[in-house]
């Protein structure tokens, strides 16, 4: 299969963004590895680390296949540079307290699970596979996630008052997970992937209901951030990729 | 036996390096063989996405075919159909039990936390969930109000 096609790029570039979300979002959940609250905070935080990063594994295999010039997932993962990552810009802002983990989690988790409902549905059989598998998991992460938002929002003063700073300070990041872009409307032009109806009302009425039940305020929109699916992205991406990349890139090839 | 039966046969002897009681077949992982000219592929499917046990399995499926005397084996991971506990055979739910782990229920992938998980060691179905997350992407902890034991559930997939 030679590449140059136009569907062909559109796909490589939409599983670039599919794949660099989850590979940004699990290495962020991976630095909890060790240091969440309680043991059982950990073993979950790992434990959806590795399904994110094993989504993004299947997600750039399916890329590197679709661009057809060689590359696999862990070259696209250990040679881009920021510029040419992807993903959304929610995902790359640093940990945070757990509280915001807890709700970046639940705002990407919440969106995530409708997001791959419609994938399962494409009419390239690898990409439906692949998140058919991957919906399962977000099932769960989707679940953990909003069963912390309730006990930490409607908790103590403490916890009440942290969950919402982290809302507040996420609530700027939610708008890009519902721009249009370029990539993605090839596909549904070309009937890869269907196209879902009003999908941010969907998500906003299940992340409100889950605020309000959980005691928290829905922050007013105001300005939102942009620029993660073209490459433009916070400070915070460089600094995780520098880290990320350092010893691949140290020592090309090394294997153990 | 085909020459095909023969391969799936060999494969009953590869075990998964996290449940070293089931072996790859009657987990349904192993979803074909092709047999083409004298080279063999094996089409496999992670249980889940980021499962560490995959490149074990792998090189376990290759070895074991070459000690029988196959060349030129290779293994595909195909996602076209995603793994589902659903096909996990009748001999391996028990073999997980006699274990100490309590299989998924059959017919309940997409839920989260079934109730009624029965307890491996007492039978009890007065059990309840401790945690969603447990030693492996595959499990979660529960523990038994009768026996007070807390064991791992199989995930329902």
């Amino acid at each position: 299969m030679k590449s140059d096609t136009t569907a062909d790029r559109a796909l490589f570039e939409y599983l670039l963004q599919l794949g660099d979300d989850r590979l940004v979002l699990g290495h962020r959940l991976s630095e909890w590895c060790g240091h969440a609250p309680i043991l059982e905070e950990d073993i979950a935080l790992a434990n959806m680390a590795l399904d994110c990063i094993g989504q993004a594994n299947n997600l750039l295999s399916l890329a590197g296949e679709t661009e057809s010039r060689g590359r696999s997932a862990d070259d696209l993962t250990y040679s881009r540079d920021e510029m040419d990552y992807r993903n959304l810009t929610i995902v790359e802002l640093p940990k945070g307290d757990f509280g915001f983990t807890i709700a970046r989690q639940f705002l990407f988790s919440s969106f995530a699970v409708n997001q791959l409902k419609v994938l399962q549905q494409s009419s390239h059989a690898e990409l439906a596979g692949i998140a058919a598998k991957a919906l399962k998991e977000s099932r769960y992460h989707l679940r953990h996630s909003h069963q912390w938002v309730l006990r930490l929002g409607d908790g103590t003063e403490e916890s009440h008052r942290r969950l919402q700073q982290a809302i507040d300070d996420l609530w700027m990041y939610t708008g890009e997970l519902f721009e249009a872009n370029d990539p993605e409307d090839a596909l549904i032009a070309e009937g890869v992937i269907p196209e879902q109806p009003r999908p941010e009302s969907v998500w906003r009425k299940s992340v409100t209901d889950a605020m309000e039940e959980a005691t928290l305020t829905v922050p007013q929109d105001q300005y939102m951030i942009t620029g993660g699916r073209f490459g433009r992205h916070t400070e915070h991406l460089g600094h995780m990729l520098a880290q990320m990349q350092v010893l691949p890139r140290s020592h090309p090839g090394a294997t153990w | 036996m085909t020459a095909r039966d023969e391969i799936f046969a060999h494969l009953t002897q590869v075990q998964d390096p996290e449940v070293p009681v089931l072996n790859v077949v009657e987990m349904g992982i192993v979803r074909d063989v092709e047999l083409v000219a004298d080279s063999v592929q094996v089409v496999i499917t992670p249980t889940y996405s980021g499962c560490p046990a995959m490149h074990v399995i792998e090189q376990r499926i290759v070895q074991t075919l070459a000690e029988k005397g196959y060349k030129n084996v290779s293994v595909k991971t195909s996602f076209a159909e995603a793994w589902t506990t659903d096909w996990m055979t009748d001999e391996a739910r028990s073999k997980l039990k006699q274990y100490g782990i309590a299989p998924p229920l059959r017919g309940s992938q997409g839920e989260v936390a079934p109730a009624g998980v029965e307890c491996p060691s007492c039978e009890s179905g007065d059990t309840e969930l401790r945690a969603e997350f447990g030693s492996t992407a595959c499990k979660s902890l529960y523990f038994c109000n009768d026996c007070r034991q807390p064991f791992e559930h199989f995930k329902c997939l």
